[in-house]
């Protein structure tokens, strides 16, 4: 784990920047995905964009996550914290929206094995990208 | 493979003839000038020759001269220095009227001494540039109050390159009792130096982007001007810098001046062709700018924007592939802005972190330059691709 004060990226960033995963390379198809979330600004230098694909489990289960692409202006940092939220969300078969909501930008840095410490307050947008998009996400009408 | 080095603005590697000349003074002439036996003697003649040298490149006197441990260091001496000592003399009515002007693009060491002044109580004014990087010199001219003391304007840019009005800028201060300093770090490889022709009071040069050694810089300081020292101790430099003086670094430094002075007007005919080239080739690329005017920059300079990529991310992937060159994008500070030079230009938020900059030096081949040209479009296209606006 870096302590924070050096500004060498870890080998896990370094392979998520450099081969991002889930990189949406085209624009979405209709119906495609069932939530779309954007956060940050050009002005700020980053700006994500998230897009999740849900499977409904049956019952009081709720759903999981089927699949999540995204795209991000930002600096490594920032890619690869999306890069590596978007294999920690979808692995296994899918986390729940619930237990996907509870990831912190703590365990995305975790995750990264570290990451410098002026990066962290403002390269991860993931968890917040991926909020936004479930708070658009429009439930189906079950009843 | 070699890598390919476009960082020259943030240091060059040290000339050999450089670390030739202070060879001897590491571990033979190793003595204190202070002392009056021979070691001493030997020291305070190989200062002596330096300043004396240094001063004559510079159109100085030598007492003209005092050697810092850098250009920050330089800087800080002027601006702290000279405030600190015009507050202390006493008739000067209050210390709150004070006044001192600089640019919004100059570097850090200038712009944050300024700022410790204004906690200290002194009026500072940072005056804008044009969509070029050139000092506003009608802005520089309305912030002209009797009470401004002091003008800090550097005579290039570290970021854009851009080379400023500095003899203008003497030419409207004339006669107004207002000193003028430049930061002239980034200039000896390729400017005249004269500090009569530019109309300079006090001017910082540093060692390590001349192809000179690290730590060790000048402050020219015109005689007669009064500064207060930033180290107090046994008295070196006139009483201006307190501290056993680094003699291997100040033969290095003076060595290094010369040679950058003798070999200025070919490098710069040479670099301004392969800048030119470069930047006509790399505008060829879709949603790209350049930052900084076209003509009036260092030869050595190309600072270039792309849309709706990051510029720390461009940087990582052309260092993985051999090539170091540096971003004026923010994420490497605690601000979520763009660098303080890209926004002064005002260059609109897509493009403002997509700023890249290459600074060549003596050492780059034309062959180097096309290796990057070649390398970039794939670059910047797949970043592109991943990127969200």
């Amino acid at each position: 784990m870096k302590d924070g004060t050096d500004w060498q990226y870890s080998d896990i960033v370094k392979d998520h920047f450099f081969h991002p995963r889930n990189v949406l390379l085209r624009d979405p198809k209709p119906g495609e995905f069932d939530a779309e979330g954007v956060v940050g600004a050009p002005a700020c230098g980053d700006v994500m964009r998230m897009w999740v694909k849900l499977a409904p489990l049956g019952g009081v289960d709720g759903v999981k996550i089927k699949k999540l692409k995204w795209r991000t202006f930002g600096c490594a940092s920032a890619i690869a914290s999306t890069s590596i939220f978007s294999e920690m969300v979808t692995k296994n078969g899918g986390l729940t929206i619930e237990q996907a909501l509870k990831i912190t930008p703590q365990d995305i840095v975790k995750e990264l094995g570290g990451l410098p410490k002026i990066k962290i307050h403002c390269s991860i947008l993931a968890d917040q990208a991926f909020k936004e998009a479930i708070k658009n996400y429009k439930k189906p009408d079950v009843s | 493979m070699k890598r390919v080095y476009l960082d020259n603005a943030a240091t060059t590697s040290m000339d050999p003839r450089v670390k030739k000349a202070m060879d001897s003074f590491w571990s033979d002439d190793f003595g204190n000038a202070s002392a009056i036996y021979e070691e001493g003697r030997v020291a305070k003649k190989a200062i002596s020759e330096a300043r004396l040298k240094t001063a004559s490149i510079l159109n100085a006197k030598a007492d003209e001269i005092i050697f810092t441990a850098g250009g920050t260091e330089s800087d800080n001496l002027a601006i702290l220095g000279v405030a600190r000592a015009i507050c202390g003399i006493s008739d000067i009515p209050q210390k709150k009227s004070l006044h001192i002007i600089t640019s919004k693009i100059e570097h850090h060491a200038v712009l944050h001494a300024c700022e410790q002044l204004k906690k200290e109580g002194f009026q500072i004014t940072e005056i804008g540039v044009d969509e070029d990087g050139i000092i506003d010199l009608r802005q520089l001219k309305n912030a002209l109050k009797p009470e401004t003391i002091l003008i800090s304007i550097m005579l290039a840019n570290n970021e854009i390159g851009t080379i400023q009005p500095i003899k203008e800028i003497s030419r409207i201060i004339r006669n107004k009792n207002i000193l003028f300093h430049t930061d002239a770090v980034q200039a000896p490889s390729y400017l005249d130096l004269n500090v009569e022709k530019l109309g300079v009071d006090l001017m910082t040069l540093n060692g390590s982007k001349i192809y000179g050694p690290k730590g060790i810089g000048i402050l020219y300081k015109k005689r007669g001007i009064k500064i207060e020292p930033l180290l107090y101790g046994g008295g070196q430099e006139s009483n201006f810098r307190s501290g056993t003086e680094n003699i291997p670094a100040i033969v290095g430094f003076t060595t290094a001046l010369e040679l950058a002075q003798k070999d200025r007007e070919k490098e710069s005919e040479r670099q301004i062709k392969l800048r030119d080239r470069f930047i006509k080739k790399i505008l060829e690329m879709p949603n790209t700018i350049l930052n900084g005017s076209q003509d009036t920059r260092l030869p050595n300079n190309i600072n270039v924007s792309f849309r709706g990529v990051e510029g720390e991310a461009i940087v990582l992937y052309l260092d993985a592939k051999g090539v170091s060159c540096s971003t004026g994008s923010a994420c490497n500070s605690d601000s979520l802005e763009a660098s303080h030079v890209i926004r002064a230009i005002k260059r609109p938020h897509e493009y403002a972190h997509g700023s890249v900059r290459f600074t060549m030096g003596k050492e780059t081949k034309k062959r180097e330059l096309d290796y990057v040209l070649g390398i970039l479009p794939d670059i910047i296209k797949k970043l592109k691709n991943i990127s969200a606006i």
